[in-house]
């Protein structure tokens, strides 16, 4: 009986939702076909009538039906309170599914409108009232960002390289530190992690400009150098897999030393492979920080050969050389370019980002 | 030999081992983040008489390598104020933004999380979509909005050809479109944009947060509430917020720190002109500011930089403050 309650009521929820959420799309598309997106006046208005009917079936069957399975299921006097209760619940549950579906296609739009924009055609961007599905999908405009006046092949490149080399520089500077914190002694160490910790209040800003003036000394303006030393110690990955290394049982390492194993290859052969979540999490953010910085890149290596990604995309002119109109159509492709390697990352490692994420509150 | 004696022993031999292994970590430390402190400090407070220009100058590095003499004064930031309205139009401009930004982003954080929360189906993939936004890069999806928001007017005396697709909706709704990035635009429809554009953003990280305070929320708080026949607006109020207040302090912290810092998302949207076409700077926030003169006047932006800190440390005292007196722990 009670099995059998259940089984209805999510069956009566899941139609009413899926009814709810089809009508309110009929009901938009068709009001935003009057006259827009060429779908045609007639089909507009049956697409509204639909959307209507549809939406007062969700409201039926969320509502009306709660009663008659109240009627079905509920005994005596306890019935009056647990009917509108469900009634409630069921409302509730249809109002909250409303309001994350509206908020998620807010979320997602962007996404949408830069992948049908990047294979429209310049003539069909520029149309007065702008297509929800391109007509014709022009595929070479991805072609047109590798070879064109942005270069996007030769921006990859340059990332890649920074990105690689300031990863694989940064893990064996943060590797060699968290290790003397977690496991070594000598005096004043806790001092110095207290004072390493104490740097990261101060805003980013105030190291750039001195930085700036460091490094033009150095004469490594416009070198590859520039873009990788800088940032290769990050005090917060230190304190990250620091916290890891502590948590590796100390026997582990004396066991090791009545081996005779010495420190570097206890370093190697145990603690890095314990500790790969918070590696493989490293190497992720700093990669995605490569590819996402735009502020240093910009002021020290804005030169065709060192240029980063970013940078590059930013300060293109997606100008139609003839017409001198803008080029939404390359300028979303390329966009896209830049997008789809991070959006690749997130589905592959999402566990491995959204660890260092929800410590840490920065970006890359 | 005693254990204690052992320990001593092995300390004293690992000891140069732990500075071997903290060389490379130390001196990259010590050029690039240990010297910049002192350095931008002393830098703000030089500057000199200019006599070319006729007027005082901050410190510039590569006139200083040329022999040029700087004298100790506060003149950078005196400077920083005086030399035209820039600053305060950025000072202006930032304050607006997080003031607007902050309590929009961390009220509809709190709600996706407690909606997050008590939904079963589903779930898992609005958790996705949700979180989306975080891994992208700010500037390309900037340069998206601003072709959502912005119209196709290649001669201004005409009307546009084309209006974008927000305006496009809003005309479909009976509305009139609005210039919201374009040459000509108004501030306020500018920062309309900027608002939603940051709050998009900003969100992922505020919802994953709060939903992992939710998720560690004893149900015993409800159970008692449900008990006491609480509504539920009640049981928001009196029950999850207050729970969940530690984490929704962290998040306006955060938030306010970053809302400052803000530069990026305007230059995703606007270009590094900080402004509409023919209007640049007039978007332009204080970390803006502070590069606008980093190329030939670090004097001026260490100073500029230096107010911006002292800024964001005030803000954070006040904020822990008030937290101090509102978390319940």
């Amino acid at each position: 009986m009670k099995d059998n309650r259940k089984s209805y009521v999510g069956l009566r929820l899941t139609a009413g939702i899926l009814l709810g959420t089809a009508g309110a799309c009929a009901v938009v598309v068709g009001m935003l076909g009057f006259g827009l997106f060429a779908l045609g006046t007639w089909l507009s208005l049956i697409l509204v009538c639909i959307g209507v009917l549809a939406l007062a079936l969700a409201v039926w069957s969320l509502l009306l039906l709660a009663k008659i399975e109240d009627k079905l299921f509920a005994t005596g006097a306890t019935g009056e309170i647990s009917r509108r209760e469900r009634a409630q619940k069921t409302l509730v549950k249809a109002v909250l599914y409303l309001f994350l579906s509206v908020l998620a296609l807010a979320m997602i739009f962007p996404f949408y409108w830069m992948l049908i924009s990047s294979v429209k055609t310049v003539e069909e961007y520029n149309l007065a009232t702008p297509t929800l599905w391109p007509h014709e999908f022009r595929w070479s405009t991805y072609l047109a960002a590798f070879t064109g006046s942005l270069n996007l092949g030769r921006l990859f490149l340059n990332t890649v390289i920074v990105g690689v080399v300031s990863t694989l520089l940064s893990l064996v500077v943060t590797v060699l530190s968290a290790y003397a914190f977690a496991r070594l002694e000598f005096k004043g160490k806790n001092m110095l992690f207290a004072a390493l910790l104490a740097t990261m209040m101060i805003p980013g800003e105030l190291f750039t400009i001195t930085n700036y003036i460091t490094v033009s000394r150095f004469g490594w303006l416009h070198t590859f150098t520039v873009l990788i030393v800088p940032f290769l110690v990050s005090v917060f990955y230190i304190y990250l897999l620091r916290q890891n290394f502590m948590q590796i049982p100390n026997e582990l390492y004396l066991a090791a030393k009545v081996d005779g194993a010495s420190d570097l290859k206890y370093l190697w052969k145990v603690m890095i492979p314990l500790a790969s979540p918070t590696l493989i999490s490293i190497t992720i953010l700093k990669m995605m920080g490569s590819w996402n910085s735009y502020i240093w890149p910009r002021l020290v290596a804005n030169d065709d050969l060192h240029r980063l990604v970013t940078v590059g995309l930013r300060g293109a002119d997606f100008r139609d050389t003839l017409t001198q109109l803008p080029d939404f159509p390359l300028q979303m492709a390329a966009v896209v370019l830049v997008t789809v390697p991070l959006l690749l990352v997130f589905i592959l490692f999402r566990k491995y980002i959204m660890r260092g994420v929800s410590r840490s509150g920065i970006k890359g | 030999m005693s254990r204690k004696e052992k320990t001593v022993k092995k300390k004293s031999k690992n000891q140069w081992k732990a500075w071997l292994y903290l060389t490379p970590m130390l001196i990259l430390l010590l050029v690039f983040t240990v010297w910049p402190i002192f350095n931008t400090v002393r830098i703000s407070f030089l500057c000199r008489w200019n006599p070319d220009l006729g007027a005082i100058v901050g410190y510039n590095y590569s006139d200083a390598m040329n022999g040029a003499k700087y004298q100790f004064g506060i003149n950078n930031f005196i400077n920083v104020f005086t030399t035209g309205d820039s600053f305060l139009t950025a000072l202006g401009n930032t304050m607006l933004l997080t003031v607007l930004t902050v309590p929009i982003s961390t009220m509809l954080a709190l709600l996706i999380a407690v909606a997050l929360n008590s939904i079963k189906f589903l779930k898992k993939f609005f958790q996705t979509v949700f979180f989306l936004p975080y891994v992208t890069n700010a500037i390309a999806i900037g340069m998206v909005f601003a072709a959502m928001f912005g119209m196709v007017w290649p001669n201004l005396a005409r009307p546009p050809v084309s209006v974008g697709i927000i305006n496009t909706i809003i005309e479909a709704f009976g509305g009139k479109y609005i210039n919201w990035v374009d040459s000509g635009s108004s501030y306020w429809a500018n920062i309309a944009v900027l608002v939603i554009y940051i709050v998009w953003n900003a969100l992922p990280f505020k919802i994953l947060v709060l939903l992992g305070g939710l998720q560690n929320v004893d149900k015993q708080y409800y159970d008692a509430a449900k008990v006491d026949g609480a509504s539920r607006w009640r049981t928001f109020w009196r029950v999850t917020v207050p729970l969940l207040s530690p984490m929704i302090a962290y998040v306006v912290i955060t938030g306010f720190i970053g809302g400052f810092k803000e530069y990026t998302s305007i230059v995703g949207i606007f270009g590094d002109s900080m402004g509409p076409y023919g209007a640049p700077g007039k978007l332009n926030t204080m970390v803006g500011f502070i590069y606008d003169s980093i190329d030939n006047n670090q004097g001026k932006a260490s100073a500029a930089a230096l107010i911006l800190f002292a800024i964001i440390f005030v803000v954070t005292m006040i904020n822990m403050y008030v937290s101090k007196k509102k978390v319940h722990y």
